[in-house]
């Protein structure tokens, strides 16, 4: 009874409350995101945004979400209804289960696994399921627009990513996420690999389906897109998905470009702050940016989009690869 | 261990469940989501062997690129579900068959077949033990010295089947405008724009 205890159910209990820690934060970040999204968009268009549900509007979130609780979930008729209901689950516990592997500080990870950044790189790029499905199970021509437009954006922009992942891969030697940010305690890549970064950065805003990109919703030609017929909380979970997935995709973009929790220089007032609040201070940082662009860039037309992706990013990135490694080789940086 | 053995157990039935529910689901849709099913829990059950490179490559390459396109594919296609099924009886005993030769060669693999004396002790001295380094570096350390030419060969024959499938779908329409953004960018300012100096109320 003793060894049960020790060997499987102690593992188990703690194993949970580490999970907790991570998810309870991270759905309190999603919420308070939805609310930083409006207030920042609203700053730039010199409106006041929402204000009005507690001081400063910082219970909106939450009014929010329980107005989409006590809302009616509906199932088109003609939809397939198991493939309609999993969607949102799916999309909702993918974008859940790739903080297992991010680094919040030195060791300070619940599972640090020697292909850390394929595990990420795996997960983000079977986000477009949840919508592929959403899309084709709503049984509407709308959705099914949306979805399509998704499953072609996500799969060109997925080739770049990985190749500028391939570029910091070169300059790491390791693909274990806590290897990857300690490589960075000289100088984040961001600055030697600065053009990687902007592709990164551009790519994570199409992987995530965020405006300039944000063609699966385009609201103005295909009314929402692929939730068009969602309602309720199975939209909720699509919302708490995208928004979920903005913030790992900017956690990602500060451990592979802005050296994860490392400070800017390891001196005195820096190293004094502890290392996740660097990180989350990064992540801050990332997520601003794109509030930014979605309050100041226009939507790109889809053919342009196909171009940006296949005929600038993928040639580009694949040039730079060839030349980091080149770099690399010629003057012995290589890691061992 | 207990948990390891679980774990494999869940993989493997979930596995050929999902790999049985892809030949017998109605729909086609449905079968391309159980084989996205079988592919995770064979990544699964990779992990459980230590191959962890091997499972997210799995995940990456299958589920992530191909599996999307062809889920793609079998979404826009318009469908005769009965004209689909129509068949089944006649086919089905070539399908048997096929699968049963399938079965006789694992068998006989696994019981008969004796692989030549040395062969295998050959085989693991070029493997890099599995303990010291992670499987990625071993299978990089491997894939990129002693089976290099094979490695580029692949690439060719990828290589080509890419041109190939480029060479058949393309075609170039006759009379379709199309836009060169390098000439539309590096278009100055003089060719687009005109500013005219007008008398006022004299029309144009």
């Amino acid at each position: 009874m003793a060894e049960f205890w020790t060997n499987f159910a102690w593992p188990t209990v703690t194993i949970t409350a580490q999970i907790l820690v991570i998810v309870v934060p991270l759905l309190v970040a999603v919420a308070f995101l939805t609310l930083a999204e409006r207030k920042v968009i609203a700053a730039i268009q010199m409106r006041k945004g929402p204000n009005v549900v507690g001081p400063f509007g910082l219970l909106q979130p939450f009014a929010d979400g329980l107005k989409l609780l006590v809302k009616e979930t509906i199932v088109p008729s003609g939809a397939n209804a198991a493939v309609f209901v999993a969607a949102p689950m799916l999309t909702f516990a993918l974008s859940l289960i790739a903080w297992a592997v991010i680094p919040f500080d030195a060791g300070l990870v619940l599972a640090d696994i020697n292909v850390g950044i394929l595990y990420l790189f795996a997960i983000s790029s079977l986000g477009v399921y949840g919508i592929i499905m959403a899309g084709w199970a709503s049984n509407s021509k709308y959705a099914f627009l949306g979805a399509l437009r998704s499953a072609a954006q996500m799969v060109s922009y997925e080739v770049s990513m990985g190749f500028v992942i391939i570029t910091v891969l070169l300059c790491v030697g390791s693909l274990n996420l806590s290897d990857i940010v300690r490589a960075q305690e000289t100088v984040w890549f961001a600055i030697p690999l600065f053009p990687m970064f902007i592709i990164f950065f551009v790519s994570t805003l199409a992987e995530t389906n965020r405006s300039p990109f944000d063609l699966a919703e385009g609201e103005s030609e295909i009314v929402a897109g692929y939730f068009v017929e969602y309602s309720s909380m199975a939209f909720a979970l699509f919302f708490l998905g995208e928004y979920a997935n903005m913030i790992l995709m900017s956690a990602m973009t500060s451990i592979l470009f802005l050296g994860g929790w490392l400070p800017p220089i390891a001196v005195a007032p820096f190293t004094w702050i502890p290392g996740p609040i660097w990180f989350v201070a990064k992540i801050s940082l990332c997520l601003f940016v794109f509030l930014w662009v979605r309050a100041t860039v226009p939507r790109y037309r889809y053919d342009q989009l196909m171009r940006l992706g296949w005929k600038v990013f993928l040639p580009f990135s694949l040039l730079w690869v060839v030349l980091t490694a080149g770099v690399l080789v010629a003057t012995g940086w290589a890691p061992r | 261990m207990i948990i390891q053995a679980l774990a494999f157990y869940l993989f493997s039935t979930v596995l050929i469940a999902a790999a049985v529910m892809v030949i017998s689901a109605r729909n086609p849709v449905h079968s391309v989501l159980f084989l996205i099913l079988a592919f995770f829990n064979a990544a699964g059950l990779f992990v459980l062997m230590g191959a962890e490179f091997l499972a997210m490559i799995l995940v990456v390459v299958y589920v992530g690129a191909v599996a999307v396109l062809f889920l793609f594919v079998v979404m826009m296609l318009d469908i005769d579900f009965s004209a689909l099924r129509q068949g089944f009886l006649r086919y089905a005993p070539i399908g048997g068959l096929v699968g049963i030769v399938l079965l006789v060669e694992l068998m006989w693999m696994a019981t008969v077949w004796a692989v030549a004396p040395g062969a295998s002790e050959v085989g693991v001295a070029r493997m890099p033990a599995a303990a010291q380094i992670p499987n990625t570096q071993a299978l990089g350390l491997v894939l990129y010295t002693r089976y290099v030419y094979v490695f580029q060969a692949a690439g060719l024959v990828l290589l080509v089947a890419m041109i190939g499938a480029i060479v058949l779908t393309l075609r170039q329409r006759e009379g379709v405008r199309r836009q060169d953004i390098a000439r539309q960018i590096s278009r100055p300012r003089e060719r687009s724009v005109e500013l005219v100096k007008m008398p006022p109320r004299a029309g144009v």
